[in-house]
């Protein structure tokens, strides 16, 4: 076994992903559910091990329970490796003092050690909050063609979006000569996913000066690009073609979650040549009773189907009552939908129960808000929940 | 107390031979995601077992690729975990490869070396196709309480239910101790306990019992060893009242598997919480309920896409249902394809069957119509 890895791959899990409201009060966002079967991070760590990245440290810091529990020993990715594998990395105290992981890049820097051990070549940091399929050894094989100190993947995105992201004003050759966190009024329509390739001595270089600077807010985006691109470093922008989507609101998270569903889905997930993993308990299929009624929706295993589902994706576990109707909704995993109770346009979170003959939301129109309920909520019967409302978990 | 498992992969092979043409009993697919093993592997998982040896002496390919190495059981230790037997197949001496091998009494002379040197107390023998999921630590329990030399698990049947000569029916009195051993036979069959072929066994009485089988040719363990000690020896039945099912035939293979329609049944089998049946992972994605599809009272696994319509079937892993299909009463499995406007009824498909677009298909309960693997219809 050789004992040096070309690439590494640092995960950034850390964020709250305050926008997430209920859904993140107690996990961080990578950990919550998504697509019925999988959690946000597992299209990071399956990028991963499909692209044959097999060294991955995920930086953990905000209520990192539920993940590290999640990603445990890496099996289900098959990142249990003798040699890498995934590691958690939690912020730790040093000889001089502890800290918590001030920005993007400080994160990084505090674990250059765990970087070191592998005596990589180059460093991808991704974060793991998108939902996408990508072949990163593709975009290495680019860094590497063109000799860069840093990649970026870009994609394009509408101009009216183009305010929300990075943006990237790119020449001819692909380089990269201006690079302006969330601009007011942007030049280019090339938006940064997040994932930068770095040969590693100039990312170990540029962290190391970035600490040293007490007025840096030690963030990738507003420091650490910026500052090698003033000191004329070589940055390629790797255009990506494809599914991509932030899920960091609650719109955008129902609308990615609606995108499996369709005569043509945008989202495919089926592909077996990129396999998402995840880790789940085995559970028995699952089951449509005589008189359920199941179109347009995503069902997975152990989910016992009595009453209506429609529009929908479903997570492990969930039962759905006679009676009951399930419409344009996302419900994760262990959920039970009491007999006559309606959901409609909701988000709601694990291990939820929704009494007999409730009420949550309001059909799907312009204007109505997703309703939005935490894990472990119990919606008494006859309850009734309106559209937009939010309930956090106790 | 230490236990061990053993379990006879290849046993009743011959019962159902379409689905056992390429495959052992123990890696016949059922139930949309397992195969057959999953029951007692996870039985004996749950028990607390973690050192289990599995018999097998053809056949089984399928079966090394679905255990891998026993990850998804918990089973990938350094000390013990699975311990798979394959015959002892030497340069010298092939008799191993004989259809004695498949039998009971063979399979454990194939194993005495595992046997022999596991070092537990006791060993619980179990063949492949005992779909129940039973709390074995109790059995295991009772056996020592009982101080008994072998505990069999039996169920109990009236005389109206389906039976056949493989069974052995099991004689006991009020105290549960077996009087009795003795094959099936129809015109005497009137009901009573049947053996469900699970057994515990004392390590050492085994070993003394195979020492003797090995000297004499005994070749059943059933008639030369069980029916001539039960009287002598302290062997005890262990009641199992909870559901219990076992394949003896393609028409079985299809009851047993609509048994699992009832909710009753599902529950009891796959949702104890204490007790999980663990089977091989395979990251299928979601299943997909398109537009127009309709699916009542049927057990669908992940990674299909469904358009068309399913009513009382038991659909596996990666099967696509296409528009105006009509899926009635069947069982297809993994990565089957139903072609647009077929319509089928009591249909069994294996893997990576094909139907092609307006087919029309149908068998009867007591006797399915059979695809093979990979054939186009």
């Amino acid at each position: 076994m050789l004992k040096k890895k070309e690439c590494v791959a640092m995960l950034l899990a850390g964020g709250q992903g305050s926008r997430l409201y209920a859904l993140t009060s107690k996990i961080a966002k990578p950990a919550v559910s998504f697509g019925g079967k999988y959690r946000i991070i597992d299209f990071t760590l399956s990028n991963c091990v499909n692209s044959g990245i097999d060294t991955v440290g995920v930086l953990t810091q905000y209520q990192p329970l539920l993940l590290n529990d999640y990603i445990g020993n890496g099996i289900p990715w098959d990142l249990d490796r003798t040699f890498g594998g995934v590691k958690i990395l939690p912020p730790y105290q040093g000889r001089s003092g502890a800290d918590w992981y001030k920005g993007t890049a400080n994160a990084i820097y505090q674990n250059i050690e765990f970087i070191k051990r592998y005596d990589p070549e180059y460093v991808v940091v991704l974060s793991g909050d998108h939902i996408y399929r990508m072949d990163y050894s593709k975009m290495l094989a680019f860094h590497k063609k063109n000799k860069a100190d840093c990649t970026i993947a870009v994609i394009d995105v509408p101009i009216e979006e183009a305010s929300r992201f990075g943006i990237m004003s790119v020449r001819d050759d692909g380089s990269i000569w201006k690079f302006t966190e969330k601009p007011k009024n942007p030049d280019s329509t090339k938006a940064s996913m997040g994932i930068y390739i770095f040969s590693c001595r100039k990312l170990f270089a540029y962290l190391e000066a970035d600490d040293k600077d007490p007025g840096s807010s030690n963030d990738f985006g507003k420091n650490i690009i910026p500052d090698m691109l003033a000191a004329g470093e070589k940055l390629m922008a790797y255009p990506f073609e494809g599914y991509w989507k932030d899920v960091g609101t609650i719109k955008s998270l129902w609308e990615a979650n609606m995108d499996m569903l369709g005569d043509d889905p945008v989202l495919r997930l089926g592909d077996k040549k990129w396999r998402i993993f995840s880790r789940h308990e085995a559970s028995a299929p699952h089951f449509i009773g005589l008189g359920g009624h199941v179109v347009n929706s995503s069902l997975t295993e152990g989910a016992e189907i009595y009453g209506e589902v429609i529009n929908s994706v479903l997570g492990p576990d969930v039962t759905v009552a006679p009676g009951a109707v399930v419409r344009d909704s996302v419900i994760m995993g262990q959920v039970t939908v009491g007999e006559g109770a309606v959901v409609d346009y909701s988000i709601i979170d694990e291990k939820v129960s929704v009494g007999k003959n409730a009420r949550v939301g309001a059909p799907r129109a312009d204007g109505v808000e997703i309703t939005l309920i935490g894990a472990g909520v119990s919606i008494p019967e006859n309850g009734c929940l309106a559209a937009g409302e939010m309930v956090y978990p106790e | 107390m230490t236990v061990a498992g053993l379990i006879f992969a290849n046993i009743h092979d011959d019962s159902i031979s379409e689905l056992t043409r390429m495959r052992t009993m123990a890696s016949v697919p059922f139930g949309g995601r397992y195969r057959l093993i999953d029951f007692t592997l996870s039985n004996m998982v749950n028990a607390g077992i973690e050192n289990i040896g599995i018999v097998t002496s053809y056949n089984y390919r399928s079966l090394l690729d679905h255990l891998g190495t026993g990850k998804d059981w918990d089973l990938a230790r350094r000390e013990a975990g699975i311990k798979i037997l394959p015959p002892n197949i030497t340069a010298y001496d092939i008799k191993n490869t004989g259809p004695e091998s498949t039998m009971r009494l063979g399979s454990m002379l194939t194993a005495s070396n595992f046997i022999s040197r596991c070092g537990a107390d006791c060993i619980v023998l179990s063949d492949c196709d005992t779909i129940c999921n039973i709390d074995l630590a109790d059995v295991i329990d009772r056996h020592v309480e009982n101080g008994a030399d072998i505990t069999i698990v039996v169920k109990n049947y009236t005389d109206s239910d389906r039976i056949m000569s493989k069974n052995s029916i099991i004689r006991s009195d009020a105290d549960g101790r077996v009087t009795d051993v003795r094959a099936y036979t129809p015109y005497e069959w009137k009901g009573g306990d049947i053996s469900t072929n699970m057994i515990v066994v004392n390590r050492n009485y085994l070993l003394a019992q195979l020492a003797i089988a090995s000297s004499r040719g005994y070749t059943s363990f059933f008639r030369d060893i069980l029916a001539k000690h039960a009287s002598k020896d302290r062997f005890f039945v262990y009641r199992f009242d909870g559901f219990y099912s076992f394949v003896n035939s393609i028409a079985g293979y299809f009851e047993s598997s609509m048994e699992l329609l009832d909710f009753g049944i599902r529950e009891e089998l796959f949702k104890n919480p204490l007790r999980p049946i663990h089977t091989k992972v395979r990251n299928s994605a979601p299943t997909l309920y398109k537009e127009g599809s309709r699916v009542v009272n049927s057990m669908i696994a992940d990674g299909c896409v469904i358009e068309g319509e399913v009513e009382n079937s038991i659909i596996f892993r990666g099967v696509r249902v296409r528009r105006g299909a009509k899926v009635k009463n069947s069982i297809l499995m993994q990565d089957t394809i139903v072609g647009e406007n077929v319509t089928l009824n009591c249909v069994i498909t294996d893997k990576t069957a094909v139907i092609r677009d307006q087919c029309v298909l149908s068998g009867h309960r007591s006797m399915p119509f059979f695809i093979g693997k990979g054939v186009m219809v």
